[in-house]
């Protein structure tokens, strides 16, 4: 998996927060590779993980978080052994996020020009006429109407959407290498978040950004993303490319999760939905944590971890339904259609192939 | 739902809802809106936010005392409720699930006090055991144990704290039920089963319900008929599955082509429309006019013609 392409590599990591009932395990040995322009997807419940994985890269975590294991190696460098002080260097520079809420994430006493400008000063050492002159152009380059008369205004005369173009000109004022976007549209409405949407993925073309998109809309995700990693109780349970997560899903919580997502053409008495709760992370289960909630649960999953099981080179999922020992299942209504679809958009994929070049045929069949 | 035989439970009628009247900041946050709501139906109230939605749901329930306009609840007058008695009358009989599970439970009661408020002020039990067992007999009802009635809203998760909503405002049996965003707060796995449990209290209870919401294909899933608010005005009511298989005003097309599928292939040819809210504000007189059978919009004389025309193309109508 040393790909050259890979910006940022994260290994084993695992995170634990000290608290008075004990040590919370948030992140249980995750690893993921980020590769150059592309668009990952971390999907998952609140409480899988998918914030503190960011926030961990981004050196942001709680004093409570207790990093006991892993790597996260950018440029061939840890981030996990800088100090804080390389760590500030680093963020806002090579790594910027832009955080869910827009209403909070802005300093209210301070001009939003001088906002998006300030990462220039500090990193750049800029002066401030020469970086309130760029902050002005990436105001432009965010769509934000009307930027000469709007620099020396505050945050709090903005409408939602609006501050959340400036939390993203900030971000992006330094043309990072890795774009962290937690929950970016989760506060805006569908017609705000579609502008949000269009305007990240332009900016990701124009300076070829790659970008961690952490969000629990999977609507969201099928538009976004490149590739998708779902999360569950600290782990990833399932990765691949957008298309294999979305058509050809293996793990049974990516089953539940895409079946009980209303489609404008569900209808029916009943959602699917996936019963109970996640698991306390405070004494993480045995074996599959998603076991006590899974209706295809094997006897293994509540004694034994599942390792990844391989589907294609580029689609790992951890469940014992891919062991070649196990039982054949067949996956709720809703999957099936889903992987039906799948079949044929990949046998009109081998044909234009075969047009052009002889190629294996390899067919993933459940 | 069977229209013909149905009973309007709620009218509203021309209601308006005005902040700082008369001031330089005034705000017209529900602006001359009608609309009706039948008996055992689900009606879903969708727009951005500012549209009005859940200024119009605080309305309904007598949160505010409406600028202009009535509201009609089983034919009576909301307004006309001033006596003590009028008002707990009212307010049994109209429930409300609110947005938020974590800020609209008191953190400082039980759980089981927290559901009985609404028995104690209506002396709906005879004794304490009939309390406690109507208590336990609720939190059965909405998939909660008995054991957890001495616990508090702490130690509950966000979506077992929406059920304690549910079944507090399921204590005093009423007959209408407004939901503001109830599911907004929840996680995608816990939002399926809050909303199946919704529909199992309507089928078992024949509870009508206005549903607030800004998530599309929710409101679409659990609602009868759909109102879409823009500008706390109202510019389209129609069947659920009509208004989204053929939107006839601009605003919902456009709203509906903003919303993201979870299917990539879609997603890469999804195409969205553009609207321009200025055009709702040319003077024109404008009411909700209906186009076709049950299908409202929101239109000026001139454009009645269009919007006839529309219909017939996707044969909502004929000739």
């Amino acid at each position: 998996m040393d790909n050259e392409k890979d910006i940022l590599e994260v290994r084993n990591l695992q995170v634990n927060f000290k608290t008075y009932a004990g040590d919370v395990k948030a992140i249980r040995n995750v690893s993921f590779d980020l590769r150059k322009g592309e668009t990952l997807a971390i999907v998952g419940e609140s409480g899988s993980g998918k914030s503190v994985t960011t926030r961990t890269i981004m050196g942001l975590n709680a004093s409570n978080a207790d990093i006991t294991s892993g790597s996260i190696v950018y440029k061939g460098q840890d981030l996990l052994k800088k100090s804080e002080k390389e760590m500030q260097a680093i963020r806002g520079q090579d790594i910027a996020e832009i955080f869910q809420d827009p209403m909070t994430s802005l300093d209210p006493t301070m001009k939003i020009g001088r906002q998006i400008a300030e990462p220039l000063m500090v990193h750049k050492g800029m002066k401030k006429e020469k970086a309130l002159a760029q902050a002005l152009e990436m105001m432009k380059l965010v769509g934000i109407t009307d930027a000469e008369n709007r620099i020396n205004d505050y945050p709090h005369q903005f409408s939602g959407g609006m501050r959340q173009r400036i939390v993203i000109a900030i971000a992006l004022i330094n043309y990072p290498e890795i774009l962290i976007a937690d929950e970016p549209t989760t506060a805006l409405d569908v017609t705000i978040q579609s502008q949000i949407l269009h305007l990240m993925k332009e900016l990701q073309d124009k300076i070829s950004t790659s970008i961690i998109f952490i969000t629990h809309d999977l609507g969201v995700v099928a538009g976004m993303a490149d590739r998708v990693a779902v999360m569950y109780a600290g782990k990833i349970v399932e990765y691949g490319t957008v298309d294999e997560v979305f058509y050809n899903p293996k793990h049974p919580y990516t089953w539940g999760l895409l079946s009980s997502m209303p489609t404008l053409d569900s209808s029916g008495d009943s959602l699917p939905s996936i019963p109970g709760t996640p698991p306390d992370l405070l004494d993480p289960p045995t074996g599959d944590a998603f076991a006590a909630r899974n209706a295809y649960a094997l006897k293994i999953d509540t004694e034994q971890e599942p390792p990844f099981f391989k589907v294609s080179d580029t689609h790992y999922a951890a469940t014992w339904l891919l062991h070649p020992d196990a039982p054949k299942v067949t996956p709720p209504a809703q999957i099936v259609e889903r992987q039906e679809k799948y079949a044929t958009m990949q046998k009109a994929w081998l044909k234009t192939q075969q047009s052009t070049t002889p190629v294996e045929e390899e067919e993933e069949q459940q | 739902m069977d229209y013909e035989n149905a009973e309007k439970i709620l009218e509203v009628k021309h209601l308006k809802q005005y902040f700082n009247v008369g001031k330089a900041d005034e705000v017209r946050a529900v602006d001359d809106i009608s609309f009706d709501i039948y008996k055992g139906e689900t009606f879903g109230l969708v727009g951005e936010s500012g549209s009005g939605k859940t200024t119009t749901g605080r309305a309904i329930i007598h949160l505010y005392e409406p600028t202009s306009g009535e509201i009609l609840f089983d034919g009576k007058n909301v307004d006309s409720f001033t006596s003590k008695k009028d008002q707990h009358d009212f307010r049994q009989e109209m429930q409300m699930i609110f947005q938020d599970p974590y800020a609209s439970l008191n953190p400082r009661m039980k759980v089981k006090d927290i559901v009985a408020e609404g028995i104690d002020i209506n002396h709906l039990a005879k004794d304490d055991a009939d309390r406690t067992k109507q208590v336990e007999d609720l939190l059965e009802t909405v998939g909660l144990n008995k054991d957890h009635s001495s616990r508090y809203p702490h130690e509950f998760s966000g979506g077992q704290r929406q059920r304690i909503g549910i079944a507090r405002a399921l204590a005093v049996n009423p007959k209408f039920v407004i939901a503001d965003e109830p599911i907004s707060a929840l996680d995608v796995s816990i939002q399926a089963q809050v909303v199946n449990l919704m529909k199992k209290l309507q089928r078992e209870q024949g509870l009508t319900y206005l549903f607030i919401a800004h998530d599309l294909s929710m409101v679409k899933y659990i609602s009868d008929r759909i109102g879409v608010m823009h500008y706390g005005r109202m510019l389209e009511i129609a069947d659920a599955d009509e208004i989204y298989a053929h939107p006839l005003h601009d605003y919902t097309k456009s709203l509906l082509s903003a919303v993201p599928v979870p299917d990539p292939e879609f997603e890469r040819t999804r195409e969205e429309i553009a609207y321009d809210g200025s055009q709702e504000n040319d003077g024109k007189e404008r009411h909700l006019v209906e186009i076709a059978p049950r299908h409202w919009v929101r239109a000026a004389e001139d454009e009645v013609f269009m919007y006839k025309q529309r219909a017939q193309e996707a044969s909502l109508i004929k000739e």
